[in-house]
Order: C-alpha cells, then sequence, then structure tokens
C-alpha cells in the first residue's frame, strides 16, 4: 500500500493542483466500495454532503484563495456524535431510523475547517465495550489482521484510519474506546482533557467520562484535528475557555529533558509478554530521546475498574432512560404507555447495553446507593489523587495502552468481567479526566500491533503531542 | 450472592425494561460476578474522602460557568416531529396514560 495520505499531503496537492478536493473524494469512496464489505467499518456514507463540501474546497483553489487548515480532508465521524441529516444509530437497533435534527459541534468545525465528511462509523452499542462486537450492525474486522477485533468502541473509525478509507476520523472515549482501538489497529488515537472538546451533540453514554478525539495516521495530523475541534462551545457547560495553543507549532520544539513516571502498579501482572517486551523497548526509546525515565507509584491503580464500572453504568442507566419510543427511535406499540415503554426498551437494546443499564439502575437504587454508586465517587477522588501527585514528580506517564494485543474475534465475548478487566490501563486516565494518547510501539512477531499509551497533566495536551511525535519520529512505531 | 432474581427483577422494572427468563438469570449470574469483583472497594477506607462527581470542579471551576441566557433560534420542531415514532404536530401522541 503507498503512504497513507496527511492532512498536509492533502493540502500540498490541492495547492499544486495535483489533484482535486472532488477527485481526492471519489478516490476515497473507490476504496471504500472495495473494503468496506470485509471489514464493516462504515455503516452509512454521505456522498452529497461531501461532494457539496468538496466543491466549496474546489472554488477556493480555483479563486486562489488561503484553504482552512482541512481544506478536502477525507473524514469519518463514529455513528454516536450527532450529524444533521444522516442516520446516527449509535450502533444500536433502538435508533436504527434516528436522523438528527443538528451537528455536533465538533463536526461543525470540522467542516468549516474544510473537512469532507465521508460518513459514519461502526461502533460498539451506545459506544459500550472494548472489541466492537457489541454493534447490533456486525462487528468491524481488523485491517491489519482480518481475523481480530479491530478495539473498541470506536473500532470502525479506528479501522478506516488504519485501512486507508480516510485520513482521520473522529472516535469517543469513555473508559478507553479511542485509545484502544488506536492501538488494536496501530494508528495514534488522542483524548484530550475532560473538558478539551464540547460534546454537544456526542449521545451521552456517562457524561462525566465521554470525550470526543481524533484518529490519524500520524501524531501531527492527530494535533491537526484536535485543534480544530478542542475550545469552548456556550452548549457545553463542561467545555472549558482555556486557551487552545497552537499544537503544530509546538510539535517541532526540542523536547526539555521530560521525566518520565513509569507506574509500577501498571507493571504488576496481567499483562501478555509480547505486550511488555515491546513497552519496555519504547521507554527505552524515550530515554535514548534524552527523557529521564523514574519508577513512581499509583496506589489506587487496581481499584480503577470496579470504580469504573459503578459510574459508567450509573451515569448510562440515567442517560438511557431517554430510549422510550416517544420522541425518536423504535416505538413497540401497547395499548398501555408503561408495557410500550418497557417493550421498546427490551426490543430495542442489546445485550451489554441491557446488561449495564440493570448494573447501573441497581447500583443508584434505594439501599445499595451508598455501597455502590457513593463508594465508587469516593474512590474516584482517590484515583485522581494518584495522578495529581504522580505529575508533582513527572511530566507525563508511560503505560501500555492494553495489557493484550488485538484479540480474535468471538474469543472474548461469553465472559463481560474479562472484557471489563482489559480496560485497565485506560479507565484510570478516564476517571481523573486527564489527556491520554496511544501511539503505535512495534509490533509483536511483526504482525500484531501494540500501543503506548501517554498521559499528561490536566490541558497538557501540547506535552503529550510533542512526546508522541517525537517517538514516532524516532521510530516508535517500529521498536 | 450478591444479587438475586427479584433483585434483577425489581430493577429491571424501575428502568422499564423488559427481559426474558433467559435474560433474567444470564444478567443475575454475570451481574453477580461482576458486584463481586466491585466489592473489592471495600478494601478502602474512604470515610474521610470527598466523593468526586465531576472532573471540572477540582481545578477549573472558573470555566464551568453558565452562558448568558440569550434568545437564540433553534427551528428544529418540524424535523423533529417529522422522525417521531407517532408524530400529531405540534405532539407526540402516546398511548392512553389516565384511565377515568
Amino acid at each position: 500500500m503507498a503512504a497513507p495520505w496527511t492532512i498536509d499531503g492533502v493540502k500540498e496537492a490541492l495547492a499544486a493542483k495535483k489533484i482535486s478536493a472532488r477527485e481526492l473524494l471519489a478516490d476515497f469512496y473507490r476504496r471504500i466500495e472495495a473494503r468496506n464489505a470485509e471489514l464493516n467499518a462504515y455503516l452509512a456514507l454521505t456522498p452529497e454532503r461531501a461532494r457539496r463540501q468538496a466543491d466549496r474546497i474546489d472554488a477556493l483553489v480555483a479563486a486562489g484563495s488561503p484553504l482552512p487548515p482541512l481544506a478536502g480532508v477525507p473524514v469519518a465521524i463514529k455513528d454516536v456524535i450527532s450529524t444533521r441529516g444522516t442516520k446516527t444509530t449509535c450502533g444500536s437497533k433502538i435508533l436504527e431510523n434516528y436522523i438528527p435534527p443538528y451537528d455536533a459541534t465538533a463536526v461543525e468545525r470540522l467542516e468549516a475547517a474544510g473537512a469532507v465528511i465521508l460518513g459514519k462509523t461502526n461502533c460498539d452499542e451506545f459506544a459500550m465495550g472494548s472489541s466492537n462486537e457489541n454493534s447490533a450492525y456486525g462487528p468491524v474486522k481488523n485491517p491489519l489482521a482480518v481475523d481480530r477485533v479491530p478495539g473498541g468502541s470506536s473500532g470502525g473509525s479506528a479501522a478506516v484510519v488504519a485501512a486507508g478509507l480516510a485520513v482521520a476520523s473522529l472516535g469517543t472515549d469513555t473508559g478507553g474506546s479511542i485509545r484502544q482501538p488506536g492501538s488494536f489497529c496501530g494508528i495514534p488515537a488522542m483524548m484530550g482533557s475532560y473538558g478539551r472538546v464540547s460534546r454537544y451533540g456526542l449521545i451521552a453514554f456517562a457524561s462525566s467520562l465521554d470525550r470526543i478525539g481524533p484518529f490519524a495516521s500520524k501524531v501531527r495530523d492527530v494535533g491537526a484535528v484536535l485543534q480544530v475541534i478542542a475550545g469552548r462551545d456556550p452548549q457545553d457547560s463542561t467545555s472549558t475557555t482555556a486557551p487552545v495553543p497552537d499544537y503544530g507549532a509546538e510539535l517541532g520544539k526540542p523536547l526539555k529533558r521530560p521525566r518520565l513516571g513509569i507506574p509500577k502498579e501498571y507493571f504488576a501482572e496481567g499483562m501478555e509478554a509480547g505486550v511488555r517486551k515491546k513497552i519496555e523497548a519504547g521507554i527505552a526509546l524515550f530515554r535514548k530521546l534524552g527523557c529521564e525515565v523514574v519508577d513512581i507509584r499509583m496506589p489506587h491503580t487496581d481499584f480503577a475498574i470496579a470504580t469504573y464500572y459503578i459510574i459508567a453504568t450509573a451515569e448510562a442507566s440515567s442517560n438511557l432512560a431517554r430510549y422510550d419510543g416517544v420522541r425518536y427511535g423504535l416505538r413497540v406499540a401497547d395499548d398501555s404507555l408503561l408495557a410500550m415503554y418497557r417493550k421498546t426498551r427490551g426490543a430495542g437494546f442489546g445485550p451489554e447495553v441491557k446488561r449495564r443499564i440493570v448494573l447501573g439502575t441497581y447500583v443508584l437504587s434505594a439501599g445499595y446507593y451508598d455501597a455502590y454508586y457513593l463508594k465508587g465517587q469516593k474512590v474516584r477522588a482517590l484515583i485522581a489523587q494518584d495522578f495529581r501527585d504522580a505529575f508533582t514528580k513527572v511530566d507525563a506517564i508511560l503505560t501500555p495502552t492494553s495489557p493484550v494485543p488485538p484479540f480474535k474475534l468471538g474469543e472474548r465475548t461469553s465472559d463481560p468481567l474479562q472484557m471489563y478487566l482489559a480496560d485497565i490501563y485506560t479507565v484510570t486516565g478516564s476517571l481523573a479526566g486527564v489527556p491520554g494518547i496511544s501511539v503505535p510501539c512495534g509490533k509483536i512477531e511483526g504482525t500484531l500491533p501494540v500501543g503506548l499509551q501517554i498521559f499528561g497533566p490536566p490541558f497538557g495536551e501540547t506535552r503529550v503531542l510533542q512526546l508522541a511525535h517525537a517517538f514516532e519520529n524516532a521510530g516508535g512505531p517500529e521498536v | 450472592m450478591k444479587i438475586s432474581r427479584e433483585d434483577v427483577l425489581r430493577v429491571a422494572e424501575l428502568a422499564y425494561l423488559d427481559l426474558s427468563d433467559a435474560e433474567l438469570e444470564t444478567y443475575r449470574a454475570q451481574i453477580d460476578e461482576i458486584l463481586e469483583y466491585i466489592s473489592k472497594l471495600n478494601e478502602l477506607d474512604t470515610s474521610k474522602v470527598e466523593p468526586m462527581a465531576q472532573v471540572l470542579a477540582d481545578d477549573q471551576t472558573a470555566d464551568a460557568t453558565l452562558r448568558e441566557d440569550l434568545i437564540a433560534p433553534c427551528a428544529v420542531a418540524e424535523d423533529v416531529l417529522d422522525h417521531a415514532p407517532d408524530p400529531e404536530p405540534p405532539y407526540f401522541r402516546v398511548p392512553k396514560v389516565i384511565d377515568r
């Protein structure tokens, strides 16, 4: 396969009139046509919208006008992010025919920056899952090994970039749903700090954890997409006014001998030997780059999964109460209103979503609230404190993204708890609200990709991107 | 055993969620195992810890402000009703709720 398109590559080719935005778009739709039946990564394409946008960009080129930062760049959007006039199913039967009347802010900003939206990508139902096998529309295949999962829940958004079916994409991350599929598909993938990117138009799973973030084939492009979607949005009161730095300009600056922390608890047990070997080689590469690497302790790490699955399911049970067959989506008719609710929800939700609604309702219910939900919120505070303590000693934290490489389809579907436990390295940062990136860190036996995760302090996106970029340039993806 | 069949039934009722007998038993067993795992949190003394409801309250308080209450156009009513399961503009129609 030829080297993948980059954002700068697209812009240069357009400016030099080597290709038009319309031709580039047609080329991507041809690739999608050839590969999507196998991968099942796109759920819907948006050719009319894409052509209108491509024509706008071509008109700018023809007029010699300055091109916006993502001019003509073909992008894909996870199907939990609202797109006006295009079905947004959340990978669920309950929203099979749902057409949002508005665009998410992140989508609006991408398009305002010149990006061309190709379509919507498959994902675990309501973003609940780590393998993309919980989609009501079938699993996505990993483009690097089609008998294996692409990771989840943003499996489609990771797969389309890895397969060259989009230059960049948006995913969402609640407990690892951007970083883990990025790791499994061998591409960089990032969640900014909680509050960095507006959630307006993101269909809610767990509101105190949900974040929108980018996938691309290079760290520089991850930064370029984040640049466009980040920043205050009056429609989301949790989006912050903290200024958005110029990530691209910062990437070129030399590293100032950063101190990187290796949390002992992340390297204790449960990590596959092949992953460990690559991560250790990755850490050695950071040393070679002049970073100081020190051991740190994050003593509450082992409690993160339990905490996460209380808080995430509690918030989900509340957020998903809105699917009742009244205003949108599926309705299963009945003479009684309550029976209509029960039947609609029983028929519309898949097994993982039902399991989480039951668990989340239970931990919030009278008599159990203090023992579970309140306890979870308190341990969340301890986990966040671990991160605050760590960042008084180090500039960033290095960990594996996942304890295992991409596994075979169907291999882990029978045991939900085992599936949850594999989220151990990603849920911590989700609970604490810090930014994190997964950057490719070699392949086990040359085939199965490993991801190295870099956590930074709140609003330390620049540092996270600088480190990932330096690692990528120094050959990190081939260690 | 952390959770009984009756507990799952009660919770499903709270969540307005129809579950088949097979689903009831599967979820009961799986959630039981998950709750067993979650009980490891009891190893931690949290009596002096303040619960954390959200991230921003921590260090970004100044940012989590409300926007000004300004009137802005939001003409989506027709779109919304167009895609409703059983619309009767300007209403959503539902089965009769009140018995006479």
